[in-house]
Parts: C-alpha cells; structure tokens; sequence
C-alpha cells in the first residue's frame, strides 16, 4: 500500500511535458547505427592520440630485429614492417600526429576565416569585396597546389603541413560565416538589437554568431575530415614529419617498397584513414540536420 | 545584360590579380632565395661576386616592386620565367609537361563522366532498396579515400595479386589504366551525389507525375523528362573538378612514377623552384576563372530560365 502511495507521489511529481519528451536512454536508442559507430571510432581514435600505451604493447618507432616482414597473425595482428616495427603501434601512435595536425588546420580554418567572413558580412561595400575577392583567390587555385605554396614557404614538418592545410579551409569558413550573417543582419531581432542601442561587435557575438554557429560546426567537422586527408597527402610526398614519425600518410610511403611482399604494410594506415574520414563525414552531416 | 557581363568578367580579372599577387609574395619575396639555395653549395664553388652577378642576371637583385612590375610585364607576354634548378624557361618545361597531364586528365575526367551515370541511372533504375542505398553511399566512400593509397591498392590488387596488369614495361595503353581509374574514382563523387541529388529533385517536380500518368515507363521518364534537367546544375561545379583533376594529377603521377605537370610540381617544391611553382600556380588559377566564367556565361543560354532572371536584375 505504501508502495503504491509513492509510486502514485512519482507520476504527481512528473513534469506533464516530460512524458512527451523522450528519456536519455531513449534518444541515445534513437540514435542511426551509422552514426554511433562513427561516433566510436573517432573516440577510438582520439584514444590512441592521448593515450597510445594503453592500446598496444609495442613501440610505435623501435622494432625488433629478426621480426621483420611478418604477415599478420595473433602476435602482431597487422604485421610488422621492413624494420620489424608492428604496424597496429605504429597506427595508433601515428594518430597523434594526424590529429593534431588535423585540429591546427581546422583551427586556423575556422578562426581566420570565420572571423573575414563575419567581418565581410557586416560590413557593406569596399571591406565585403575586398575580402571576398581574397577569398575568391584562395579558392580559384586548387588546394594542393595551394598547401604546397604554403609548404615552400614555411618549409616541411608536422605542424607546417597543418596550417598550410588550414589555409585551404579558410576560404570555406569565411565563405560560410558570410552567408550565415547576410541570412540573419536583416531579420527582425538584430535589427531590434542595433535599435536598442547594441554595437556592432556586441550584436555580433550575442545574436549573429551563436544562430550561425550549428552550420560552422558541421563544416568544421567535415574540414577535420578532408584535413586528415590532405595531411597524409602531403604527409605521403614526404612533405610531413620525416622518417621515423608513424604518420600514417608516411607509413602507407614506406610501406610502398614493400608492395609485392608486404600488402599490409599499405592497405592498413589507409583502411584507418577511410574510416576517420567517412566518420567525420558522417557526423557532419548529422550536426547539419540540426541546423535550425 | 552587358552590364552582368563586364561585371562577371571584372570580378574574374580582379581573382586573377589577387592570385598573381598573392603567389608573388608568397613564393618569390618572402621564402628564402632559390638562387643562393642552388648555388651557395660549396660543390658548386663559386665566389661571392660569381653569385651576385648570376643574381643579378635573374633579377633578383632588384627591389620588390621592380621585381613585382618585371614579373607582370612578363607573364603578360607569356614569360614564365626560368626555372632555377633545371636552367631552362618555365614556359618550356610547361610546354613538355602539360600535354602527358591533359591527357591524363581527359582520360580521367571521361571514366569519372561514365562511372558517373552508371552509378546514377542504376541507383534510380534499380528496385532493390539494399542496392540503391548501397549505390548511394558509394560517392561519400570515394571522397573519404586518400588518391595516393587508392592508386598503391590498385597497383597491388590488380598487378601483384591478379597480374592483370603489367608494373613491368607496361604497354602505351596498359600503362594508362590504373592511374586513370586512379583518377576517376575520385573525380566521379562529387559529380555523382550532385547528378544523384538533383534527379531527386527533378523526380519531385509536377511534369514528372504527369509523364508518369502518361503511362511512361521509368526509364523513359528518366531519359527523357529528368536527365536533361538534372545534368545542368552538374556544370557549375565544373571549376572545382578541374582543380580536383590536377590536383588527383599530381599525387597520380607522384604514385605511378610518370612525367607531367604533377611531376614538375613535385620536383619544384623539394627543389624551392618558385618560379615554377608560381607559374603553375596562376596557370590553374587562369583556368579555373576560365572554366567558371564560361559557365557563367553560357548557363543562361542554355537554361532560357535563367537569363530572364539576369535580365530582369541587371
């Protein structure tokens, strides 16, 4: 009986809207299969980027003489390399690399360019076409050759890759957060916000950047993918972190040698590509359908 | 009209400024001297004055805005000029390098054309639910591989373990194979969600219903009424595949070993060859403002639609 009092004291006390609004549990179920396992494998990935020790027992750079060549089996489950390197270490310690060299770039994208694009939104006139004319530019040569300009410039490494990776992305941003300001400038609110007395920058920050700011996540997300793929690009052509750095687009270079005897030296870093990107293709893409 | 006309083509020569400019800058002021990267080895031993006069003969002794002014006045002319490491004009080096690209390229861009249709006329024409989604996710599969690893798998699949194809002394066609589907593959996703996306969208439209209740079959509607309509807006991404072609170029030739714009590109930038790299860089920069400004100009014509609207705005 006093069980049922509280129970009956449980429904009183339940927000009538909550019933409509489905648990946590509920919407994590809801949630496409395709998703969740991207979802899984960027934290996989972000894993091994912060803690590859606790993934593999080998060296990510040191291996082990007589060892050499070894297809895949229980031991090394993805062979080991012409050095006697396991190849799953030298995946999993490689993600650091691409993952930082991925978060600078989409970093660099995201601060330069949305910043031109917002500036260029607000502003009518001289400062708009100037910078959309350099964005234009940026745009009208093709990225690569772009990245490699950049490269010359400032000359090969890990971190020089990223930015010169970055900068293709910030014609995208800057495209992006144009658009998205031109949308909301003329609506009722900001309007109503710069009648108030609000300035310039405060109605920048409060009103038009947090109503833009689903779409520029979803276009990070999807830059985060493509700048993995650029980097082992460059990282490929020898323009990355030099030998013996595991970076995956170097260890599918080395791997080459080897293409007769060893198929897994090659067909493993790039599986793992494929599937970070198509992941962060993926959650882009699920960030964008909640764009208002 | 005219009014939309000059102010397309304006803004297109305005690009091509900012680029030329930009890639000046970048490449040939502020990056350390080719000149003194080449010829300060000690191997090459030359004295202090042999370098300064051999600066001098390229110019580079001059202050920035004459070297900015002598470079326009050139390019203008179509003088690229020399590449440091090779010793010979950029415009001659491009000249040999361009056309085993182009015809990469076209190749290249053709499978993707082809490859293109065929996954869009089956995903349409095809009942079975599975093999339409399959055939749907397909394009995303293909941005997300890497050029480089998709080139070194179909060297491994198709020559070391199917010996389908010959790595040694490869005939003038055989030799071409792999890296045009190299190339394609890639090529063909971008155009294949943009086609897939639009027929979608024509498949929506009221003419189509009406084609339908005529009694016309699937693949006659898809034929006659939607393709058309749906190929167009394929075009304005024109510009951007073409950047995607040489760009899937030079990592194709740096995978397969051949000779070609990609291969001088790679050679420039381990080598510091601004001046090859900067004509490379406003060469595709002209092509691409070329490409797009085209399809600028003759989408109206070929969409009647469309230049109602610009004539109406203009």
């Amino acid at each position: 009986m006093s069980s049922r009092e509280t129970s009956d004291g449980d429904l009183v006390a339940v927000d009538p809207g909550e019933a409509l609004r489905p648990s946590w549990l509920g919407r994590l179920k809801r949630v496409p299969a395709s998703l969740a396992l991207a979802w899984a494998i960027v934290a996989i990935v972000l894993l091994w980027a912060a803690l590859p020790q606790l993934f593999t027992g080998y060296s990510g750079t040191e291996g082990v003489p007589g060892e050499q060549l070894r297809a895949p089996s229980l031991e090394h489950v993805l062979g080991t390399d012409g050095l006697g390197r396991d190849v799953y270490a030298r995946i999993v310690y490689g993600a650091r690399y691409s993952l930082t060299g991925a978060f600078v770039a989409v970093t660099v994208g995201l601060l330069i360019g949305t910043l031109l694009g917002l500036v260029a939104g607000s502003r009518d006139g001289w400062t708009d076409a100037v910078i959309m004319r350099v964005v234009d530019s940026l745009l009208a040569v093709p990225s690569l050759l772009l990245s490699l300009s950049i490269i010359v410039l400032l000359g090969f490494g890990t971190i020089n890759v990223a930015i010169a990776v970055g900068a293709v992305a910030v014609a995208r941003f800057a495209r992006l957060a144009r658009s998205e300001v031109m949308k909301v400038r003329r609506s009722e609110y900001v309007e109503a916000a710069f009648g108030s007395g609000g300035t310039f920058w405060a109605v920048l920050l409060r009103h038009i950047l947090p109503n833009s700011l689903t779409s520029v996540i979803a276009l990070a997300a999807l830059q985060f993918g493509s700048a993995i793929l650029a980097i082992s690009t460059l990282g490929f052509l020898g323009y990355g972190a030099p030998p013996p750095t595991p970076e995956w687009g170097l260890l599918i270079a080395e791997g080459r040698n080897y293409l007769s005897r060893a198929w897994w030296l090659t067909a493993a870093p790039g599986i793992v590509v494929v599937f970070v990107v198509l992941s962060a293709d993926r959650i882009s893409k699920a960030i964008q359908k909640t764009a208002p | 009209m005219a009014r939309y006309l000059l102010g397309r083509i304006g803004q297109a020569m305005a690009v091509l400024a900012v680029t030329f400019t930009a890639a000046f800058l970048l490449l040939q002021v502020l990056p350390g001297d080719a000149i003194m990267i080449k010829f300060m080895s000690p191997e090459m031993g030359l004295s202090a004055d042999q370098i300064a006069e051999i600066r001098a003969a390229y110019g580079a002794d001059l202050p920035i805005w004459e070297q900015y002014l002598r470079t326009v006045a050139n390019f203008l002319t179509g003088n690229f000029g020399y590449s440091i490491q090779a010793g010979v004009p950029v415009s001659q080096q491009l000249a040999t390098n361009l056309p085993p690209t182009l015809l990469l390229a076209s190749l290249g861009f053709i499978v993707a054309v082809i490859l293109t249709v065929a996954l869009a006329s089956l995903s349409n024409m095809t009942g079975m639910g599975w093999l339409r989604s399959a055939l749907q996710s397909l394009p995303s599969l293909f941005i997300s591989v890497p050029v480089f690893w998709l080139g070194i798998m179909l060297i491994q699949i198709f020559s070391f373990q199917l010996g389908l194809v010959s790595v040694i002394s490869p005939g003038p066609v055989e030799r071409l194979i792999l890296p045009v589907a190299t190339l394609a593959i890639p090529i063909s996703a971008p155009l294949a969600q943009i086609l897939m996306r639009n027929i979608d969208e024509v498949l929506t439209q009221p003419f189509v219903a009406v084609a339908c209740a005529k009694g016309a079959s699937r693949g006659w509607v898809l034929w006659r009424h939607v393709a058309r309509n749906a190929v167009l807006p394929t075009l304005t991404i024109a510009g951007v595949l073409f950047g995607e072609l040489l760009a899937g170029a030079v990592v194709t030739e740096a995978v397969y070993g051949l000779n070609g714009l990609g291969g001088l590109t790679y050679q420039a930038v381990g080598n510091h060859d601004t001046a090859v790299l900067q004509a490379i860089v406003v060469v595709s920069a002209l092509a691409f403002v070329t490409i797009n400004l085209i399809v600028d100009l003759l989408y109206p014509v070929l969409d009647p639609r469309l230049s109602r609207k610009i004539g109406a705005t203009a």
